[in-house]
């Protein structure tokens, strides 16, 4: 009878030591497989090649995705231009200024649009975003600008939420010292709280990089799907994810393998992302 | 000249105010248009006919069966995976350099990208492991991507039942196993199923993972191997190759009021079992 | 009269504090034994070896020995579970746990194999009786057990506890906090219930250590200072200091 719990109860733990390892296992497999496919056209044609190499022709034998690491940053960074403002505000909005109605109007509201599918934010860019570039900006409409103003919205949900979170631990005591030595609401807010909130609001901001240099399907059906590094903000575009993405499903041989070699640039590129919003912050954050 | 402190206070006031009623605004907007052009095209038929001339006409039945079957059967892999994996890092270790590398791992799954899911899941389940797409290659990469969360939201609801409840569980005698089986898990289980709920909700919008493993055939899949749609998949189809806008809006309308309904009951069940406990 | 616990100089340490200094204790079996002394004294966790909830800690060294019935519990071939099933334990503060006051009584009995409704409904009835409680829920046992009052839930701790048939009920200061009516009813059920089990009593309230037990122990800083039947320690101490604790001069 003793001897039945002890087993059973050692067993139980086995099993869940291996539950817990198969996470590592999905990585390893992960990185294994990308790495797999990707590396040896680097290591064929050469990583400076492909990285810098400024043609995409790959049944040519051109393996160039530079245009697109470029893309990729730039919408990046027109999401940031977008998203950071409008959803520091919200957050402070939120933490600092609004009500219990306001609040309960507003979280699931920023929940629900972090839940809708990306593909249906693409869509809605096509149909109303495009259009609107294309009659009062010029160009086709499939542009740099159109992508940013989608995707900045689509990571409103992650800085606001970040950023509300970063800011809400600010303890409550600063809040009453600065307004016990007279300062308004907002002289508080930016002399005393957002220094403090700095780190957590600027892992959201990472963070939301992180979402936006990753999305795919939102991209691909409005950047438009030029080759070249877009010169103004006019210009259509493709990301990386955007170059695996329309061209997967019926590339082969080398043309597969630079699909692969474009996704180790991509996975680089966003675990050097993650790495500063955890652990670079976070050490911040520590001290 | 220096502004008036209190001018700029309530001008600020009225800014963050404007920006927040904004996004608010955009997220009415978005479900606003979809319902508003989607609707018309929503009815029983709709939902229960199979799609004829590629999508053009007809219904979604099997993109709409295609994304349960997904939906379910990842959370049904996913589920004792992260539930177990958040319980062993509780209750059977201390922090240490294994249970830091454990984590690691969680988080970086986490900050992967769909459209690299759907690589690695075309690479390793579709070519080499030959599954062609499928709705199994669907699905374990799928449970591979919502595994994280899973474990995060398991794992916050476990370390939020009391210590004390466990200390009582093991002077009644009961054994480690027992305990987190009949006293933490029950009490952990609003966060667990919320946890649950939230992925379903991811699963149902996934595209670029599933696109590139489960496939994107228009029957229904009657098999672990064979391709189907998801709502998601088959509405970027009908959008991207241009085949019929108010077929496209129609599902989209599902596929959000879908999400709509799972979050919904999410927070049913986070708000119930809270005021239970309370 | 029969030892039912023995120590022998137990010494209990956790990391570089030792908490209990050579203890050696008999404590009679059939009574109830108050365990005394100033806070940081060492009661609960001498307690904690009994029950074997030690284990639960971290960084703890343990020597010497305990023992029940003549055998040791610090032996690697005892079963800690089994144990917890002949050694109760009511802690300070009450915590049902959140379910039916019977799924609580139930809770032990269905871990040891008891399934029959039955059989369930009428241990929740003598253990509730057993405890002072039940004709206040023998009407509500399907409620949940939070509705209770403090003084009810720490009764339904101590019917939990009896659920289970132990030989040893230890209470870890469980009146700290109730009202004096609650307080004198889990008064009055353990001077009944000592017939049955030996009991141990973890107070800081010398004055309840005087009104229930037989036998009394002082503690202070990790040391036994003083163990005599109550009536000797309260009327007669032998050791100055614990004739200034009884009188509250520190503690």
């Amino acid at each position: 009878m003793i001897d039945r719990t002890v087993l059973k109860e050692h067993f139980v733990k086995w099993v869940l030591v291996a539950f817990a390892l198969s996470s590592l296992l999905f990585l390893f497999l992960i990185f294994a497989f990308i790495l797999g496919e990707g590396l040896p056209l680097f290591l064929k044609v050469g990583a400076k090649k492909i990285i810098f190499g400024m043609k995409w022709a790959p049944t040519k034998g051109y393996f160039g995705i530079f245009p697109m690491i470029i893309s990729s940053f730039l919408v990046t960074l027109g999401a940031l231009t977008i998203g950071a403002p409008l959803g520091l505000s919200c957050a402070i909005y939120l933490s600092e200024y609004s009500g219990k109605r306001m609040k309960m109007l507003l979280k699931p509201a920023i929940e629900l649009l972090a839940g809708i599918p990306s593909v249906v934010f693409g869509f809605l860019g096509v149909i109303y975003i495009v259009p609107l570039v294309r009659n009062y900006l010029g160009g086709s409409g499939f542009s740099l600008i159109s992508t940013s103003l989608v995707l900045g919205v689509m990571i409103l949900p992650t800085i606001i939420s970040i950023s509300f979170d970063a800011l809400v631990s600010v303890p409550k005591t600063y809040r009453e010292a600065s307004a016990a030595m007279g300062a308004t609401k907002w002289q508080t807010i930016y002399k005393v709280i957002i220094p403090s909130a700095k780190s957590g609001i600027l892992a959201s901001f990472i963070l939301g990089m992180g979402r936006a240099i990753g999305e795919t399907m939102a991209v691909i059906m409005i950047a438009g799907n030029a080759l070249k590094i877009p010169t103004s903000l006019l210009d259509p575009l493709r990301t990386l994810t955007g170059n695996i993405a329309l061209e997967l499903a019926y590339a082969t041989g080398d043309h597969r393998l630079a699909l692969f070699s474009t996704g180790v640039v991509l996975m680089i590129i966003i675990m050097a992302l993650n790495y500063i919003a955890n652990f670079g912050i976070k050490r911040k954050i520590a001290k | 000249m220096r502004t008036n402190p209190r001018i700029i206070n309530t001008l600020v006031r009225w800014g963050l105010n404007a920006q927040a009623y904004f996004t608010v605004a955009i997220l009415v907007v978005i479900i606003g248009i979809i319902f508003f052009k989607g609707f018309p095209q929503v009815n029983f038929g709709f939902i229960l006919s199979f799609p004829q001339d590629m999508g053009r006409h007809g219904g979604i039945f099997p993109a709409i069966v295609g994304t349960i079957q997904l939906a379910l059967l990842s959370i049904l892999l996913a589920t004792p995976l992260g539930v177990g994996t958040a319980i062993f890092l509780t209750e059977y270790t201390r922090e240490s350099a294994f249970t830091k590398l454990i984590r690691f791992g969680v988080e970086s799954l986490a900050g992967i990208p769909s459209i690299l899911y759907g690589l690695f899941g075309f690479i390793f389940f579709v070519i080499k492991l030959r599954m062609g797409w499928s709705l199994l290659a669907g699905v374990l990469t799928l449970t591979i991507m919502i595994l994280p969360t899973i474990i995060r939201t398991s794992e916050e609801a476990i370390r939020a039942v009391p210590r004390q409840l466990r200390i009582v569980s093991y002077s009644l005698s009961a054994s480690k196993w027992e305990t987190i089986k009949k006293v933490v898990l029950p009490a952990a289980m609003p966060g667990i199923l919320t946890g649950i709920m939230l992925s379903i909700g991811r699963a149902v919008g996934e595209t670029a993972a599933i696109i590139f493993t489960m496939g994107s055939s228009l029957r229904l899949p009657l098999s672990l191997m064979e391709s189907g749609r998801t709502m998601a998949v088959h509405f970027y189809i009908l959008a991207r190759e241009g085949i019929s806008m108010e077929k496209a809006y129609g599902t989209a309308v599902v596929l959000v009021l879908s999400i709509l309904f799972i979050n919904i009951i999410a927070y049913y069940i986070m708000n119930k079992t809270i005021a239970r406990y309370s | 009269m029969e030892t039912k616990i023995a120590t022998d100089r137990l010494r209990v340490s956790f990391g570089r504090e030792t908490v209990l200094k050579d203890v050696t204790i008999k404590v009679q079996k059939n009574t109830i034994t108050g365990f005394m002394g100033p806070s940081g004294s060492g009661k609960s966790t001498l307690i904690s070896v009994v029950n074997r909830m030690i284990d639960f800690e971290n960084n703890v060294r343990i020597e010497g020995d305990a023992r029940i019935d003549g055998t040791s519990i610090l032996d690697g071939s005892i079963n800690p579970i089994e144990l917890r099933r002949r050694v109760g334990t009511v802690f300070a503060v009450p915590i049902p746990l959140p379910r039916s006051i019977f799924e609580n009584i139930a809770y032990g009995p269905k871990l040891k194999g008891t399934t029959d409704r039955t059989t369930l409904y009428s241990i929740a009835e003598d253990c509730l009786k057993k405890a002072f409680l039940w004709d206040e829920v023998k009407d509500r046992l399907g409620t949940s057990a939070m509705k209770l009052s403090g003084g009810q839930q720490q009764r339904l701790c101590l019917a939990r506890t009896l659920a289970l048939k132990p030989e040893i009920i230890l209470l870890d200061e469980p009146c700290s906090g109730l009202d004096p009516i609650s307080t004198a009813k889990i008064e009055d059920a353990l001077s009944e219930l000592k017939s049955e089990y030996t009991i141990i009593l973890v107070s800081n309230n010398t004055k309840q250590i005087a009104r229930i037990s037989d036998f009394s122990a002082f503690f202070y800083l990790g040391e036994l200072i003083e163990y005599d039947t109550t009536d000797k320690v309260f009327t007669a101490p032998a050791e100055r200091q614990t004739e200034d604790y009884i009188q509250g001069k520190f503690g």
